[in-house]
């Protein structure tokens, strides 16, 4: 095995320095009873041909975005990756390295990281950020209960239009605390039904939650919103599943949230099959103690020299155990660094110019879509890169017509809500060409018969 | 280390000093000593009610952290305004300075309870 | 030969500090359709302080700050409890397959067959290594694994009506559990480990009663032990009617030896990041699969992969599941290198992995045991505990590790677990040579002789660094986590 080093003479050698006779003589403390007394059913060792062959053959099953013509996203985008990513990830100090808790040998994760905080301070308008989460959905539950914690308060408000996952996500999380959530309907333009938010907002309200751009690619007020949340005492979580829009938008920090978080996928990172992104957590400074995951600073050695440490580390489980903020120890950090890469690579113009494009070939698609015969857009508030298209018939026999012609034509939204079995999403990326977006209109032309 | 004769103590090592219904509390020489540097302390607002042995606050240094706990039943009358900034104030004078809350009695019976300086002395040289 | 020399260090700044307004290192096509708009109340002007660097700057910058990094590749990484071993290259060539990076999650079942496949694979594989009766994929990381669990026996007790409020876990256990539990609302009630380092069944048996939901263990344990009473405490925690769980961290030590789901166990997460070789990436990405025995299967997280008549497919409809844990199904790209991986060892590799692991453990325990503290004497299987009680003139644990750093390693583990004071918790895994395992005990024998013949030699340690020991304590009073220029002049 090319992995394991050991001559027979070495473990020959190892065996009478340790002072026994044979390797199970190191077992002696399994009883003969606990263990497995026959090989593993598992197939016989492949050499490296036959397991790229076979892993090869597995990929040619799958369809992806350079073999079919696909505008799904939904929490997971299609964006172009620079090369410079891929090469400067496969540095292997940095991915064959451990969480940096030996500061001196570590500065090249540590530093990498600050600066990602940083990026990601900058994006939401925030104050602090921590090292990373596992992905969107579980940093948003995550928020939902550091707002519980920060508020005393155990009720959430989550906009009905927050990516489904998310909503899913927070449930699981919060099933076993007695948090008591409770969805906010979605207004005729897409965004959240703000008389309803009103008449929800309370004194038990701990957080409203909502997408920002949402599930549906509505870009959502937020200033109302957290102007009345904060009335209630309740804090704004603002989840952005697509932060390329950030690039253009508002930062929800300007616009008064007090946590952000989101899906740093689309920064970088290839689909693969929903994993591994990066969930990113941010929020205003005064709630950094209340904050899960780690946290890195800036200080100097002791000769003055600039260097940077974990820190803030007494909220975490390893010091405070059962009374920690958050069960989280091992994140994304590998994945948050291909962020800072993508970010800064793309920069203050280049952020902007890709969220541009995406919006324009958006606006683009949609009207042309809007166009056709049988086909019309539910929501009238302004969108970003997805936009829910209605159509008479059957969207799955729709959607089925087009993988026959090669196309992913969007995402049916009666996988999530079963009523919602005439509408679908769709995606439209600065990936896509013209001649692509008109390729989607002309075999959507004629509708689901 | 120091156990000051005019203050009392407690087993979860907080010194206690009495004037007529208002104790001062703060955590002993050998408190701050175990945790090393103090870099954050959180102490209950003004006007909060405390109960004997209940904790207020927290002190934390950069890899422990430890709950403080109410040596007497009452209510907050003041915070040490200082420490928020300068938690440092803990290690470099832990019995003055470094005070953390003065507290208006509500049983005075409770601060029999507490200990003199040399059982508190006896107690930390017990725990090696 | 010391590995550990100095050589030439570069500098880096910031990345912002690197900014020049008009650099770019990005390239778009030509916008080919008209330019769309916004309101003007829903755009902001720019990103304030984003960085304008040249496509050189950044590879420069990335490229430096690799340097300054220390990894398996690097050298010998010992750090107890993290399973620190070689990465194989062709895992990370796999995971980059266009056909598997590229696909999309909403991808229809049957156009991702390949995906779905892979995943139906491991997920059989991990039941066979451990073996449980069915394997979750969804958890991100091992933390995420224990809530995953532990979510599973507090709905198996909901189902039967039980309000049973505690979990009891050993102080050995590492951190996530105890935060694990507390996230499940339940109380944790802490077991002492006593002396001999392991879990006794009499032990066991005086905490359980009617308000125990579970037992936390891990297994092997964190002193390298294996809880040699484990069947008779499965058997106790369920005749008291609870459940266990356990922390599969050190599965390393067990591969092909004995499988937890036979000993009796309820539900333990697997590390692919560590049993399985998937790179720890300065922190993560991880995965955290969950083997379950029968009776949690109702529970596990949806959707759950499985294997129908037409291929491969999603189930979601499971009434009884604790629902989902993060969005789509959990860290695909790293399941694809633990596949490879576990395809490239097949079953006899995986056993070989295991014991060669106990070997070199036990190897470095024969080596350093005359000068070392050995706190635990049990036989030692994947990791070994030591401490600093024998060392002298105020040098301590902390010391030894930062003076391994001059000679070339990463140090061990240390102050963990928490009931070994001044712990040094050494996992060599299989992958080291026995040349690398002498050098490493020439190492720390050399240290333990400078401790008594020049301290000063730990007590300024590391010196050959790029920076030396970092203020921790400033870094705490005033956090500094954003890059502002003010704060860096």
């Amino acid at each position: 095995m090319r992995y394991i080093p050991h001559t027979e003479e070495d473990v020959r050698q190892m065996l009478a320095a340790i002072g026994v006779t044979s390797i199970a003589d190191l077992f002696a403390e399994i009883p003969a009873e606990s263990r497995l007394d026959r090989p593993l059913a598992l197939p016989a060792p492949l050499s490296e041909s036959e397991l790229l062959r076979d892993l090869q053959s597995l990929a040619a099953q799958n369809a992806t975005a350079s073999s079919q013509l696909s505008f799904l996203g939904g929490g997971a985008y299609n964006h172009f990756i620079p090369s410079v990513i891929d090469q400067l990830i496969s540095r292997s100090e940095f991915y064959t390295a451990y969480t940096p808790y030996q500061p001196e040998i570590s500065q090249g994760t540590l530093q990498a990281v600050f600066e990602y905080q940083t990026l990601i301070c900058q994006l939401t308008g925030m104050e602090v950020s921590n090292a990373s989460m596992y992905d969107g959905a579980s940093a948003c539950a995550e928020a939902v209960l550091m707002a519980a914690r920060a508020t005393k308060r155990k009720q959430i408000l989550l906009a009905a239009s927050l990516h489904p996952e998310y909503r899913e996500t927070v449930t699981t999380y919060c099933q076993y605390l007695g948090m008591e959530l409770i969805d906010v309907p979605t207004a005729s333009s897409g965004r959240i039904d703000a008389a309803a938010l009103a008449g929800l907002l309370g004194k038990e309200t701990a957080a409203v939650v909502v997408g920002y751009p949402n599930f549906f690619g509505i870009i959502e007020e937020l200033e109302p919103i957290a102007a009345a949340a904060h009335v209630a005492g309740a804090l704004l979580v603002t989840a952005v599943a697509e932060p390329i829009a950030l690039g253009l938008l508002k930062s929800p920090g300007e616009l008064g949230a007090d946590i952000v978080i989101g899906e740093g996928q689309s920064f970088g990172m290839p689909v693969s099959f929903g994993g591994p992104g990066v969930g990113f957590f941010a929020a205003r400074e005064k709630l950094v103690r209340s904050m899960p995951g780690r946290l890195i600073g800036a200080t100097r050695d002791k000769n003055g020299k600039r260097g940077f440490v974990l820190t803030l580390a007494t909220r975490e489980q390893h010091i405070r155990r059962e009374k920690a903020t958050s069960n989280i120890c091992s994140n994304q950090g590998m994945c948050a660094l291909m962020a800072s890469m993508y970010l800064t690579l793309l920069g203050k113009n280049g952020i902007r110019e890709v969220a541009q494009q995406n919006l324009s070939k958006a606006t683009y698609a949609r009207s042309a879509i809007a166009a056709l015969p049988g086909f019309r857009l539910p929501y009238s508030a302004p969108m970003f890169n997805e936009f829910v298209v209605e159509v008479e018939g059957d969207v799955v026999a729709l959607l089925t017509r087009l993988e026959g012609q090669g196309i992913l034509g969007g995402i049916s939204l009666a996988r999530f809500w079963p009523g919602m079995h005439n509408r679908f999403l769709v995606c439209v990326t600065e990936q896509h060409r013209r001649q692509d977006i008109d390729a989607l209109v002309a075999a959507l032309k004629g509708g689901a018969a | 280390m120091e156990f000051p004769e005019e203050l009392k103590y407690t087993e979860e090592h907080e010194w206690v000093m009495i004037e007529d219904d208002i104790v001062t509390v703060g955590i002993t020489d050998f408190a701050q000593d175990s945790l090393g540097d103090v870099v954050f302390v959180e102490l209950p607002e003004v006007g909060a009610m405390l109960e004997a042995g209940k904790s207020f606050g927290v002190v934390e240094s950069v890899k422990a952290v430890s709950d403080v706990y109410s040596p007497v039943s009452g209510e907050v009358v003041e915070i040490n305004e200082d420490l928020p900034d300068t938690p440092e104030l803990i290690n470099t004078s832990a019995y003055e300075d470094g005070w953390m809350i003065k507290i208006r009695l509500s049983d005075t019976a409770e601060l029999d309870d507490l200990l003199d300086a040399d059982a508190y002395q006896a107690f930390v040289d017990e725990q090696g | 030969m010391r590995v550990g020399t100095s050589g030439l260090q570069l500098n880096e700044k910031l990345i912002f500090e690197h900014s020049d307004p008009g650099r770019r290192g990005y390239s778009l096509p030509a916008l080919d359709v008209r330019v769309a708009t916004l309101p003007p109340e829903l755009v902001r002007t720019e990103v304030p302080g984003f960085p304008e660097v040249s496509e050189v700057d950044v590879v420069r910058h990335f490229t430096r700050l690799s340097t300054w990094n220390y990894g398996v590749d690097s050298g010998f990484y010992p750090l107890g409890s993290c399973t620190m071993k070689y990465n194989p290259k062709v895992n990370e060539t796999a995971a980059r397959i266009p056909g598997l990076a590229g696909c999309h999650p909403y991808t229809p079942e049957t156009l991702s067959q390949g995906a779905l496949g892979l995943m139906y694979g491991l997920q059989t594989a991990l039941a066979e290594i451990s073996g449980f009766s069915a394997v979750t994929l969804q958890p991100a990381a091992g933390a995420h694994g224990e809530l995953a669990g532990m979510l599973m026996i507090r709905a198996w007790h909901e189902a039967k009506g039980n309000k049973r409020r505690k979990v009891l876990i050993p102080d050995t256990a590492h951190g996530t559990n105890p935060a694990t539990a507390a996230l499940c609302g339940y109380d944790v009630v802490p077991i002492a480990s006593g002396g001999s380092g392991v879990l006794t069944a009499e032990t066991v048996a005086s905490f359980m009663n009617d308000d125990v939901a579970a037992l936390m263990v891990t297994n092997p344990n964190t002193l390298g032990l294996f809880e040699s009473d484990i069947v008779k405490i499965c058997d106790i925690v369920h005749a008291g009617g609870g459940l266990v769980y356990c922390d599969g961290a050190n599965l390393n030590a067990l591969m092909g030896i004995a499988r937890p789901g036979d000993l009796g166990i309820d539900a333990m997460h697997f590390n692919l990041h560590k049993t399985f070789a998937t790179p720890h990436g300065g922190g993560g990405p991880g995965s955290g699969p969950v083997g379950v025995a029968e009776k949690l299967i109702p529970y596990l997280p949806k959707p759950m992969v499985v294997k129908n008549d037409q291929g491969y497919g999603l189930d979601f409809d499971r009434p009884q599941s604790i629902g989902r844990l993060r969005s789509f199904y959990g860290n695909f790209g790293i399941m694809v290198r633990a596949w490879a991986y576990i395809l490239t060892m097949g079953g006899s590799g995986l056993k070989q992995a295991s014991e060669m692991a106990v070997l070199n453990a036990n190897y470095i325990r024969a080596r350093l045991e005359p000068v070392y503290n050995l706190p635990h004497k049990h036989r030692s299987l994947h990791e070994v505990v030591f401490n600093d009680a024998n060392l002298a003139n105020d040098c301590h644990t902390l010391d030894v590790a930062k003076r391994l750093i001059d000679y070339g390693y990463h140090p061990p583990t240390i102050y963990f677990p928490l009931v070994v004071k001044g712990a040094i918790m050494i996992e060599p895994t299989e992958t080291e040579s026995m040349e690398t395992l002498d050098e490493f005990c020439d190492a720390m024998l050399a240290i333990a002789r400078e401790s008594q013949e020049n301290p000063d030699l730990l007590h300024a340690a590391p010196t050959i660094t790029r920076v030396q020991r970092l203020d921790e304590t400033a870094a705490a009073r005033q956090p500094c986590l954003c890059w502002n220029p003010a704060d860096f002049v």
